[in-house]
């Protein structure tokens, strides 16, 4: 058991018949993003809007918009890096940087506190 | 129902157990070959070749294969059914536990076998004692009639108790006997069995639902209590729809039948064939002035333990008789459920000011054990009649064996 606050979950009784979950569409609300070591990040300005990386990205994690390749979907994505390493651009618009750098550059709360 | 001669007819086990399924005319069938129970499946792919059924039939290449199609048919929506035995059912046994975990009421004809090494073909229950423990309800028969009745009402069983049956026959007595058996109308049947009208199946495109995900530490055990009580409950559902079947067509169903047994000093315990043998016995002793009796669980699971503790509370002396053995150096699996059934009835959990825990010491009463039969080891009239004497000897005061071992060469 956890300190944190419980949260109240139903009994047997309150559940569906069985293991049923009923309504469609609902992986969408189950993310899965949260176990990557890498992430790609896109580099727009070298991107030339093939969509390789759509076509062949294994969950659906680039978000494409009018065509057009606008970045990632990081709540799902898993890191695999397949999208980079399909990207045909020479030196390519998508970076696999490890979650460690962007945690790291990431601004710390008591950075913000001494910035105030 | 009245009984006219077109109703009389000469059928073996597995003749009669396609019959029934000829007249359930399920939506899928999916099954793959294994004697002795490759006739009941052979002969109903012969009534979808002459047009008689309308069932999709799937040539599965494995018994693994047959419960995954059975599965997949039973979550879209429809009416799965398969047929196996032996090897072919331990084959199933991982899709055994998944179809009772999604409560999907498919139904399977499954003739005793035994299970290999050493390699035998013939009778036994060690097949469907293997899978006792998967969320099944398990149905036995003593005959051909039974089997075919216990078919027609399995399917009603399964779908409103939403979890899957195993109707079993024994190996080559009943599957490859021929008897004589009373069979319904077809059309009796269909009123009977009904449309089946899931709550919620895959192929509903208008509510969409997933199935068998992923069920983690915080809800798997909720999801288990939902499917214990799902057995628990299926007691009465299967009396009820036995005593349906008895209104509606004159043969009563129960979750055990007695024989005798009201004033009986001595009683036999035993499933399936041998039930029938025994109530020879019990006639020809009852006849001699001999107080014996018999009890035949025709359901293993759900077990009737209340039902069958007070069924037997006047017995003086109990045999119960396995054929199969646990391997738990202890006893066959049937007279462990049985003697648990007698303990609880014995003992009370409330605490008495006065006497404390209150155990009622002459409702303890001695309970042999009889292995029989394994490998399909015939089991004959002297053989019953040798474990009523056994009994009625114990009463007398000389010592006995807890676990015997029928008909072993020692």
């Amino acid at each position: 058991m956890t300190s944190k606050k419980k949260e109240k979950k139903p009994g047997w009784k309150e559940l569906a018949e069985y293991d049923l979950i009923i309504g469609g569409g609902t992986a969408k609300d189950f993310k899965t993003g949260d176990w990557r070591t890498k992430r790609p990040v896109f580099v727009p300005e070298k991107c030339i809007h093939c969509l390789a990386c759509w076509v062949y990205c294994p969950d659906a994690a680039v978000i494409v918009k009018e065509g057009k390749v606008v970045g990632f979907d990081y709540e799902f994505c898993k890191g695999c890096g397949i999208c980079a390493h399909e990207c045909p651009v020479k030196g390519k618009a998508i970076m696999m940087v490890s979650e460690k750098e962007v945690r790291d550059k990431r601004p710390k709360p008591e950075d913000e506190k001494a910035k105030k | 129902m009245t009984v006219t001669k077109s109703n009389i007819v000469a059928k073996t086990g597995n003749e009669a157990m396609a019959e029934a399924m000829r007249q359930i005319n399920p939506d899928v069938v999916a099954a793959y070959p294994i004697t002795p129970a490759t006739e009941v499946v052979q002969i109903f792919a012969s009534f979808i070749a002459d047009g008689l059924v309308d069932t999709e039939f799937v040539p599965v290449e494995s018994e693994h294969s047959a419960m995954s199609a059975c599965i997949g048919a039973s979550a879209a929506g429809g009416r799965a059914m398969t047929g196996t035995s032996s090897q072919g059912l331990a084959l199933m046994a991982e899709m055994l536990y998944i179809a009772a975990g999604l409560r999907l009421p498919i139904v399977m004809a499954d003739v005793n076998r035994t299970l290999s090494g050493p390699l035998n073909i013939h009778c036994d229950h060690s097949d469907t004692m293997m899978v006792k423990d998967s969320g099944w309800i398990q149905i036995f028969s003593e005959n051909a009639q039974e089997a075919y009745d216990n078919m027609l009402q399995a399917v009603r069983i399964a779908e409103t108790a939403r979890l899957p049956v195993i109707v079993t026959t024994d190996g080559f007595i009943i599957s490859h006997g021929m008897e004589r058996i009373e069979i319904l109308d077809d059309d009796e049947v269909k009123k009977f069995v009904g449309v089946y009208t899931p709550k919620h199946y895959l192929l509903d495109f208008d509510n969409l639902i997933t199935l068998g995900a992923l069920d983690l530490p915080d809800y798997y055990f909720e999801h288990k209590r939902q499917e214990i009580e799902a057995m628990i409950n299926s007691k009465s559902i299967i009396a009820d729809i036995g005593k349906e079947f008895q209104t509606k067509f004159g043969r009563g169903y129960e979750l055990f039948e007695t024989y005798r047994l009201d004033d009986a000093e001595a009683a036999i315990v035993a499933m399936g064939s041998t039930a029938g043998t025994i109530k020879v016995v019990v006639d020809d002793l009852r006849s001699k002035g001999k107080k014996v009796g018999l009890l035949k669980p025709r359901v293993y699971r759900p077990f009737p333990k209340e039902e069958i503790a007070d069924a037997l509370k006047d017995v003086k002396i109990i045999a119960v008789m396995d054929r199969s053995d646990s391997m738990n150096a202890q006893e066959g699996p049937v007279c462990l459920e049985v003697k648990a059934a007698i303990y609880d009835a014995s003992t009370s959990l409330s605490i008495d000011p006065e006497h404390g825990r209150r155990v009622d010491k002459a409702k303890f009463r001695p309970i042999l054990n009889y292995i029989y039969g394994l490998g399909g080891r015939e089991i004959r009239l002297d053989d019953i009649e040798f474990i009523y004497n056994e009994l009625f000897d114990a009463l007398k005061g000389t010592d006995k064996e807890r676990v015997n071992y029928l008909g072993v060469r020692e």
